[in-house]
């Protein structure tokens, strides 16, 4: 614990469209300890996920890295620039499932309709590690019954048509662990699961984080999920990070006006009001972010003069907010936003 | 599997036996009957047949019995005998007329779809991977010239082209010192070198048609999120574009192997016309012009068992290709 397994820097990322630049991750800064889970949150569109696909160096075209660093401690002592490695290279692609492996919203379609769970999983086993077949298949049941799947062996002939979303999620699970990532990315993975299936899941994805000692990050719009599965949380808006922070800070003691109203758009079971309350206007149109603080059109502490360059500020140990009002509407120690 | 497959083969058997009785009205369908068409030919160079005549005839061929009778007696001689009758125009048995013809036929069908795929295929997978490159452009270009040029006119050119520059015979399948000559190698080299003449007209369409459906359907499955995870696990890009989106993409392909047979009878004529190919189509129109209806009944149903074949092997290829079709 406490070594730094991932770290990225003033990660730059475009998409070159006909109808514009998309500037959809621009100036991201994460640090991932081993082990750990730093969850990032936000809502659609807010570059959470290709910052994930930019950590594999698969970020499709017409996408690309504009700048920034994506240092993967492997060795520690050596890091290596991910955005800097060819994306078709075999360094990114040992890298790629061997030691950080990386799992889907959509457990349907990540997995090929037209071959067997067990050609999949096979084929991964074999591309990172010097095993036969049969090594292989006996690996994938091992793997297959620790995910909870029963009847493992039969599992391998089976087609993605034939199991249940949740099967399908935890197949998926079982084909990240082939090669004991030491980073495993989970874009928003129980986002299309109903609320007991995602709640196993979970559950799993903590026990196996113990059993094999891997980091996670950990991608959702889903505060709840953030709160039972992160260590950190950076909290992501139109590109931006807007508040890095433990979990309990950002619970606790949020400082940046975006990650307030997030807090208050949870449905609370414990509160009864008439209606859930949501953050005012829209995402706005990715190729028109708004200028200065990308959140002042919707934010209720906006003021013209004061918020046009908002800069990263610390706010407390290991709490960073990016708004210029941040310690004036900062709840005082020990209120609570939310709880 | 097993079970798909004879399943399929019922349902083929009982397909078969409805296209025979509707290949048969078919031909009955137009007034009169060959004696009225030759009688007709006959009048024209100033020859009248007797009524007399004319009615003997009309025994003789069983021309006078009821349709379903004529039917039975016509489909019970195919089905039992293999004996499609005598050809009422060429006045000798069927069987001599067709065979080698539906053969060759079959030849040119089958060289032609692995022309078109081995070509097509490739090039559409490029195109789809180097969307909006200057490859894909030219792919493109050429595709939509393949799809605007009549075939007829891409066969004449060719013909000139293999007369003046490889200074060969042009025309037909062999060279006329091998047409009637017995099966060696030379005369196989020989069908080879002229080959490659309709494999290209007849393709070319179908090539640049197969391109364009080829690159569309790879755009739609090479964003797909199973591509993404295969990318995720280190798969080299070329392995897993073929591996995985190109597997998807080709099963439409699979299911029109079996349309490929009729549409190289019936859409080809012209083409088979210009080139002296001997196929089936020219055959089978002027046996219809002249209602030889044995000739033709025979032609027909022939084309559609073959296309029926086709369909089945289409089936349990895709069905052996994609799990899901299995299930349905």
């Amino acid at each position: 614990m406490g070594d730094t397994l991932l770290e990225v820097r003033d990660l730059h990322v475009s998409f070159y469209l006909t109808e514009g630049i998309v500037r959809a991750v621009s100036g991201v800064t994460l640090n991932l300890q081993a082990g750990r889970t730093l969850g990032v949150v936000g809502e659609s569109g807010c570059g959470k996920s290709v910052t994930a696909r930019a950590i594999l160096n698969m970020v499709q075209r017409p996408g690309r890295i504009d700048r920034g660093e994506i240092l993967w401690y492997g060795d520690p002592d050596h890091p290596v620039d991910i955005a800097q490695l060819d994306p078709r290279g075999p360094d990114i692609r040992n890298l790629r499932w061997g030691e950080i492996a990386m799992i889907f919203q959509e457990p349907m379609t990540s997995l090929s309709p037209v071959h067997s769970i067990g050609n999949q999983m096979i084929e991964a086993i074999r591309l990172h590690h010097n095993a036969t077949d049969a090594e292989a298949t006996e690996q994938s049941v091992e793997l297959l019954n620790r995910v909870g799947l029963s009847q493992p062996a039969r599992l391998l002939d089976a087609y993605r048509h034939e199991l249940s979303g949740g099967m399908r999620q935890r197949v998926m699970i079982a084909m990240a662990l082939t090669c004991s990532p030491r980073l495993l990315i989970a874009d928003e993975p129980t986002t299309a699961l109903d609320v007991t299936t995602q709640s196993q899941i979970l559950d799993l994805m903590r026990d196996l984080q113990d059993e094999f000692g891997m980091a996670i990050l950990f991608i959702t719009h889903d505060l709840g999920v953030i709160a039972e599965m992160a260590d950190d949380v950076a909290v992501m808006y139109l590109g931006k990070e807007v508040e890095i922070a433990d979990v309990d800070t950002i619970f606790h003691r949020a400082a940046h006006p975006y990650t307030q109203a997030l807090l208050r758009s949870i449905p609370r079971h414990d509160v009864v009001t008439e209606r859930l309350e949501s953050i005012v206007g829209n995402v706005p149109d990715p190729y028109n972010i708004p200028p200065g603080c990308a959140f002042h059109p919707r934010c209720h502490h906006y003021l013209a003069d004061k918020c046009a360059s908002p800069e990263l500020v610390e706010v407390g140990p290991g709490q960073w907010a990016l708004c210029a009002r941040t310690r004036e509407i900062l709840p005082a120690s020990g209120e609570r936003t939310n709880a | 599997m097993l079970r798909f497959i004879v399943r399929r083969a019922i349902i083929a058997v009982f397909t078969m036996a409805a296209i025979s009785v509707v290949a048969f009205i078919i031909i009955e369908l137009p007034p009169g009957d060959y004696l009225t068409a030759y009688a007709a030919t006959l009048a024209e160079q100033g020859d009248i047949l007797s009524e007399e005549r004319l009615e003997q005839m009309r025994v003789s061929y069983g021309l006078g019995e009821p349709m379903p009778t004529r039917y039975i007696k016509w489909i019970s001689n195919v089905a039992l005998r293999g004996d499609f009758g005598r050809s009422l125009e060429w006045r000798i048995p069927v069987n001599q007329i067709i065979w080698h013809r539906v053969g060759y036929t079959v030849l040119i069908n089958i060289s032609t779809i692995l022309f078109v795929w081995t070509v097509a295929i490739p090039i559409g997978v490029y195109s789809a991977t180097r969307q909006y490159s200057a490859g894909d452009y030219i792919a493109t270009f050429f595709g939509f010239l393949g799809l605007a040029i009549p075939n007829f006119m891409l066969a004449l050119v060719l013909m000139w082209i293999g007369f003046s520059v490889f200074d060969q015979h042009v025309g037909g399948l062999f060279s006329p010192e091998y047409r009637d000559a017995p099966w060696d190698l030379n005369k196989f080299i020989d069908l080879l070198h002229h080959l490659w003449i309709p494999m290209i007209v007849v393709g070319t369409a179908g090539t640049a048609g197969l391109i364009r459906t080829m690159r569309a359907n790879m755009l739609d499955e090479i964003t797909q999120p199973y591509v993404e995870t295969a990318r995720a696990k280190g798969l080299a890009e070329w392995r897993l574009i073929w591996k995985y989106p190109v597997r998807v993409a080709l099963n439409p392909f699979i299911s029109t192997i079996g349309y490929a047979l009729p549409e190289l009878v019936g859409g080809v004529v012209i083409v088979a016309t210009v080139l002296n190919l001997p196929t089936i189509g020219p055959i089978l129109l002027r046996s219809l012009l002249s209602q030889d209806m044995f000739l033709a009944g025979a032609i027909i149903l022939i084309v559609s068992v073959l296309t029926i074949i086709g369909t089945l092997i289409s089936d349990i290829m895709l069905a052996l290709i994609d799990p899901r079709i299995r299930l349905e």
